[in-house]
């Protein structure tokens, strides 16, 4: 570089961080709208790089069910706020301490994040399955919501995580009792993932809000459908059941692992340096 | 009357996906409501996430306007969910003439395995399942043992 050249030109802006500070009832809904968003940007990652076509376009069909349910979980948790925040802003300007998903979606999948090395198809079809298991029961629950537009967008996601739930349980069926190199990978799959299924089911002051004014339920009522459903798709599968963990991990306190910070980065890298940009 | 032309002009505007049928025929346009001024289209989303749906609202602002029954503003129900049931028997044959099996029966469909999807090419039970999810999200992809054609199959949902 040369006395004479020009440094680059700044962005003339950038995006700053809102800030919410939720109300139990609008972090009861962002925690589901948070979950739903983080892990279709998870499975978008696998766009282009599926193992064979078919999956390929599975995990990106799934991706956008699940954006769409954040979508629409976003604009409702906007509204409920108060403060007049559109469903990009509460997607793209939040910080990290403000997102509220279960810790298990943030986890890599496909990349490399961290010490992990991701890139193994047992982990995403094992943590589609225990994630729609969950969803689906949540989704049957929030459909009797006294939140008639939770009711509502539970009503259409119930049907579609039914689809996800069936489809990636056959994938863990066929892993699982597959080849000794699958049913050794489905295992070790499960194993890692397994410790951040507790969260799914630890109720806090936040759920007793949600299940005291008929929001919703607390996930310690989720328990035991889930455990059933994933029970007998594990019994198939010939994967052994595992015991609790002491270990609970935190999302749904906006404290994230070190792999949140990666993927928010990844996503809202546009919309942080070209403010409101669109196409 | 406004409403029976303009559920006509709904009758010509194509799903941009599944273009086969109409937005009418699909069985998302839940109600045609005649305003001060212009009319009001009621729209119930297929999927959460299926992209089409600002499409749709567009198409058919365009349509309707066009036609003279302008100024044409779209409104949302989610409750209750749309369902494959909605389709109509006339958008379940041009499917079928398409080359897509029609979805069977929402309700009966939910908690069991795919069944054989009668091949809406030469109209054979013998066929299997390729892939749950087909080019959108709405279908999944069949191959028929008898013809050897691969298909699209509408899921029921």
């Amino acid at each position: 570089m040369t006395a004479t050249s020009a440094a680059p030109a700044a962005p003339a802006t950038t995006s700053e961080s809102i800030r919410l500070n939720a109300t139990p009832r609008v972090q009861y809904v962002l925690r589901i709208a948070d979950t739903c968003l983080i892990h279709a940007q998870r499975l978008a990652e696998w766009c282009g790089h599926g193992p064979v076509l078919e999956e390929d376009i599975a995990l990106t069909n799934m991706a956008l069910d699940l954006l769409g349910q954040a979508r629409a979980l976003l604009t409702h948790a906007g509204q409920l706020d108060g403060h007049g925040f559109s469903e990009d802003q509460l997607a793209f300007l939040r910080d990290e301490g403000e997102f509220y998903n279960l810790t298990l979606v943030e986890l890599p999948l496909r990349k490399p994040s961290g010490h992990l090395p991701g890139g193994d198809f047992a982990d995403t079809v094992l943590r589609n399955f225990l994630l729609a298991s969950w969803l689906k029961g949540l989704w049957t629950q929030l459909v009797s919501s006294t939140d008639a537009e939770l009711a509502a967008i539970a009503g259409q996601a119930l049907k579609e995580s039914r689809y996800h739930q069936q489809h990636n349980g056959d994938w863990v069926v066929r892993l699982g009792d597959g080849s000794a190199e699958s049913a050794a990978r489905m295992r070790a799959a499960l194993e890692r993932a397994w410790p951040y299924t507790k969260e799914m089911f630890t109720s806090d002051a936040v759920d007793d809000v949600a299940a005291a004014g008929g929001l919703g339920p607390a996930r310690s009522a989720l328990r035991e459908d889930w455990q059933q459903d994933v029970a007998e798709v594990l019994l198939y599968a010939e994967l052994p059941p595992l015991a609790d963990t002491p270990f609970v991990s935190t999302g749904t306190l906006g404290r994230h692992s070190e792999h949140m910070g990666f993927i928010l980065a990844e996503m809202q890298v546009l919309q942080r340096t070209h403010p409101g940009g669109r196409w | 009357m406004n409403v029976e032309q303009a559920w006509a002009v709904l009758d010509t505007v194509p799903d941009p996906e599944v273009p086969a049928l109409s937005v009418r025929d699909l069985g998302i346009v839940r109600d045609v409501i005649v305003l001060a001024e212009g009319l009001e289209v009621v729209l119930t989303p297929t999927y959460s996430g299926c992209p089409a749906t600002e499409v749709i609202a567009q198409d058919i602002r365009d349509a309707l306007c066009s036609a003279g029954l302008g100024p044409v503003t779209v409104t949302l129900r989610r409750a209750p969910a749309w369902t494959t049931d909605w389709i109509s028997d006339k958008g379940r044959r041009k499917l079928l003439a398409a080359g897509i099996a029609p979805p069977g029966v929402a309700s009966e469909a939910i908690f069991i395995r795919p069944r054989r999807i009668e091949c809406p090419l030469c109209g054979s039970t013998d066929t299997e399942r390729l892939s749950a999810f087909g080019s959108t999200a709405c279908k999944a992809l069949y191959r028929c043992r008898a013809c050897r054609e691969p298909y699209e199959h509408f899921k029921p949902i």
